[in-house]
């Protein structure tokens, strides 16, 4: 029996619900299993049952955190999971680039406020709420900033494969690290190194037949639309190796995030651009846009408002 | 004064804690929930290409993603000034209604089922899936292979289950092929069974055990919001009719969503508070509620004239014959949920079937101007609504998002405090007693992570229990 704990901080729940599409070998897993903490499906209280108690959470073997650091709290969950926790593993991108919800971090914290409580549309202007409420951070940070992990799962969100490899290697005390390859090297679609269009927006359908063969389809950054499968890391498609936006006949938006630790995928996706005779320039937002999922590896600031 | 404080608040999705003040007496002074987080795309969704939004908005919230992408994707259309194809709109409201099933069968089985299946007061180690699936080993194969169902169904439609990009403004960017609809057909058709073993099991086995409870459990009294076409039930696309405690009602389009509602703020909570604004003002008191509506299934199922797919209908003449219209008590939002996962399962049947499905043009091309546009749809928790904003290049300059949870922040805050006040006398409590204050929250369907979108995510309900002297005496949270 592996005893499991489960924290979700400044998240979508997207990662829990990936844990459920592993569909039914789940129920074969669960049996190894013990989860003693995990708010989602389950009611252990922080304070105790009655909350007779002190802030805690029960020991774990395992130790599985979704979602970025956004206010004082999140901190305090992320701590304590270390201090239970023998292993950590930070689920999807959030807990390991920050995610969307860093693109945030483009803003002022009291930018934000101002937005949200005085300016949006329906609202009746009013000041911050402050009261019992736990104070946000000035800024969204990846939990491997605040602790120290032991094993990140990329994605937007991770793959129920991914979730279930490196469970059963835990179990089995086995070695699990990711592949150091790009979405690129598991796209099936065809590519001539040349574009043949200048960038555009993706505003209209890329060239495909209904039920074609990937293969036969022309590589969408080569048919003119931004794709950040060059700098992206693979393994979006799972079992089926297709990258998911692929899929769609969309381009990839690099949520899995660099292809390496210490990769900037906005030089990567300069000189892929380059290469094909693209001009990165002509890309609008190009910061946001690079850095979509990566905003606190790749550091997204405030910048004066033109 | 004593306080007890819950926390996390479990088995809903995201953060909230309840606080809950006790007098000298041990009886309940006031709750609070209070929502703790914020992650704000209302701000940083600004200054984004707005043919982007459908693909980052969905990250608002991972379990209704579905809801997100398409709420945008229409306010994109709205935007660029596209009528989308007739294929397009039938492939958004398919892989929708997959999407339904996965939601309303987690919600139901997986979330708030433990408090029905193994007992409210249940110790809280067996309260949840897991206890499920040792009692009723049968039951939760059955439930997790339909979830997964439903989720699979949207997988093969776009690509993706969770985050999906598939719809575009324009319309859909992955036809669906001949070979596919083979295989969603008999998806369907075995989350239909499972929707009709779902219902019957339930007025079997489940609801009747609790049909005392259900009608004396914390009862409030509230106006609704919900989406009609015609009069009928439909989840992805009509007008919005907002119906007051007394069951009338006026219809309006979405797009006029600010004549009808405005937005309060309280200072112990991120989340804001929703209300209808010819109402003349806001207010929580039990006895007396101003501006308080509800939304999510109940209020869907009480402002529709009927539903356009058979076994759904029946269902509801039944409910109506039962409860009235508008019906009011709380833990029938679960009985209402059902009845939509029939009518999710008999409309995906029913578009299934349509030979039009495999329509290859399912996109028009769209070209970026200066425009204002709305989306709404029902999100299985309740009407959600994306305004956008943009300049002539196509960024976006001002973003308004109200989703379906936070129609429902003052409700459930009442429904808590109600709650809180029956079950907690003279001091004493337990945490069986405890876990039917947070029941009152969990009949909800709550998504905080939708509801906290504006900054980081999290509601957190906390229950603190309070006593006179304002010394917290405990607190629950999750």
């Amino acid at each position: 029996m592996v005893r499991v704990a489960s924290e979700w901080l400044a998240t979508c729940g997207g990662c829990e619900i990936t844990i459920l599409d592993i569909g039914e070998p789940l129920l074969d897993l669960l049996p190894k299993l013990q989860f003693v903490h995990m708010p989602v499906i389950m009611d252990h209280k922080y304070y105790g049952q009655t909350g007779e108690m002190e802030f805690n959470i029960p020991e774990a073997d395992v130790g599985l955190i979704s979602g970025s650091i956004r206010n004082e709290e999140n901190a305090k969950v992320a701590q304590e999971m270390r201090k239970k926790c023998k292993t950590l593993v930070a689920v999807g991108s959030c807990a390991n680039f920050g995610g969307i919800p860093a693109l945030a971090n483009m803003f002022t914290l009291q930018d934000m406020l101002d937005t949200v409580y005085r300016k949006t549309r329906t609202t009746v202007p009013a000041d911050n709420p402050s009261m019992d409420i736990t104070p946000l951070g000035d800024r969204v940070y990846s939990v491997s900033e605040v602790v120290k992990v032991d094993l990140g799962l990329p994605g937007c969100p991770t793959t129920p494969e991914l979730i279930a490899q490196a469970i059963v290697a835990l179990l089995e005390g086995k070695p699990f690290s990711l592949v150091e390859r790009s979405v690129c090297d598991d796209c099936p679609t065809r590519r001539e190194k040349k574009a043949v269009s200048s960038l555009k927006r993706p505003l209209d359908r890329v060239e495909f037949a209904p039920g074609q063969k990937y293969e036969d389809v022309r590589c969408f950054m080569e048919q003119g639309y931004l794709c950040l499968g060059p700098a992206t890391r693979t393994g979006c498609g799972g079992t089926d190796k297709v990258p998911r936006c692929i899929r769609a006949y969309t381009s990839c938006r690099g949520c899995f995030g660099p292809i390496r630790a210490g990769a900037n995928p906005m030089v990567d996706m300069m000189g892929a651009l380059s290469s094909v005779g693209l001009d990165p320039r002509q890309i609008e937002d190009r910061m946001a846009t690079f850095n979509r999922f990566v905003g606190v590896v790749g550091r997204l600031r405030p910048v004066a408002v033109r | 004064m004593k306080q007890i404080i819950l926390q996390p608040v479990t088995r809903i999705e995201g953060h909230a804690k309840v606080t809950i003040q006790l007098d000298d007496q041990g009886n309940v002074a006031d709750t609070r929930v209070n929502v703790v987080e914020l992650r704000g795309f209302e701000k940083f969704c600004v200054g984004r290409p707005v043919e982007e939004l459908p693909r980052i908005v969905p990250r608002i919230c991972g379990v209704c993603p579905w809801a997100h992408h398409l709420a945008s994707s229409k306010a994109c259309d709205a935007v660029f000034g596209v009528e989308i194809p007739p294929v397009a709109k039938k492939l958004r409201e398919l892989a929708y209604m997959g999407h339904f099933i996965h939601s309303h069968v987690l919600h139901f089985f997986v979330l708030s089922g433990p408090d029905f299946v193994m007992g409210p007061g249940a110790d809280y180690t067996v309260r949840n899936v897991i206890g499920i699936a040792q009692k009723v080993p049968d039951i939760a194969r059955q439930v997790l292979r339909t979830r997964f169902l439903g989720q699979m169904m949207t997988q093969i439609l776009g690509g993706k289950a969770i985050h999906p990009d598939v719809s575009v403004p324009g319309g859909w960017s992955k036809p669906v092929t001949k070979e596919e609809v083979v295989k969603l057909k008999e998806m369907a058709k075995e989350c239909l069974d499972f929707a009709t073993f779902a219902m019957n099991f339930a007025k079997k086995d489940i609801f009747p055990q609790y049909l005392e409870v259900v009608k004396s459990y914390a009862p409030i009294s509230t106006g609704f919001l919900g989406m009609v076409q015609d009069g009928a039930l439909n989840l992805y696309d009509g007008n919005l009719r907002m119906m007051t405690a007394d069951g009338k009602y006026e219809d309006f389009p979405g797009e006029r969503y600010m004549d009808h509602i405005a937005e309060h703020v309280e200072p112990w909570t991120y989340l804001k508070f929703p209300y209808l604004k010819k109402a003349g003002g806001f207010s929580m008191a039990l006895d007396k509620p101003v501006g308080i509506y509800r939304t999510n299934s109940l209020a869907r199922i009480n402002v529709v004239d009927r539903i356009p797919t058979p076994q759904a209908q029946a269902e509801l003449e039944e409910f109506r014959k039962n409860f009235g219209r508008p019906a009011q008590l709380t833990l029938l939002y679960h009985w209402a949920r059902l009845i939509e996962l029939l009518y999710a399962a008999e409309r995906a049947v029913e578009l299934l079937a349509d030979p039009g499905i495999t329509d290859p043009n399912t996109r028009k091309a769209v070209t970026p101007r200066a425009a204002r546009g709305v989306g709404v749809v029902e999100a299985p928790r309740g009407t959600l609504i994306h305004d956008y904003e943009t300049d002539e290049k196509g960024l976006v300059k001002d973003v308004n998002i109200i989703v379906g949870t936070t129609h429902n922040n003052a409700a459930i805050n009442m429904s808590v405090k109600k709650a809180a006040q029956d079950v907690i006398k003279n001091g004493k409590y337990d945490q069986g007693l405890l876990n039917l204050v947070e029941m009152a929250i969990r009949a909800y369907d709550p998504c905080l992570s939708c509801a906290t979108h504006e900054l980081d995510g999290r509601i957190p309900v906390r229950v603190n229990i309070v006593n006179h002297a304002g010394e917290i005496v405990a607190n629950l949270v999750d």
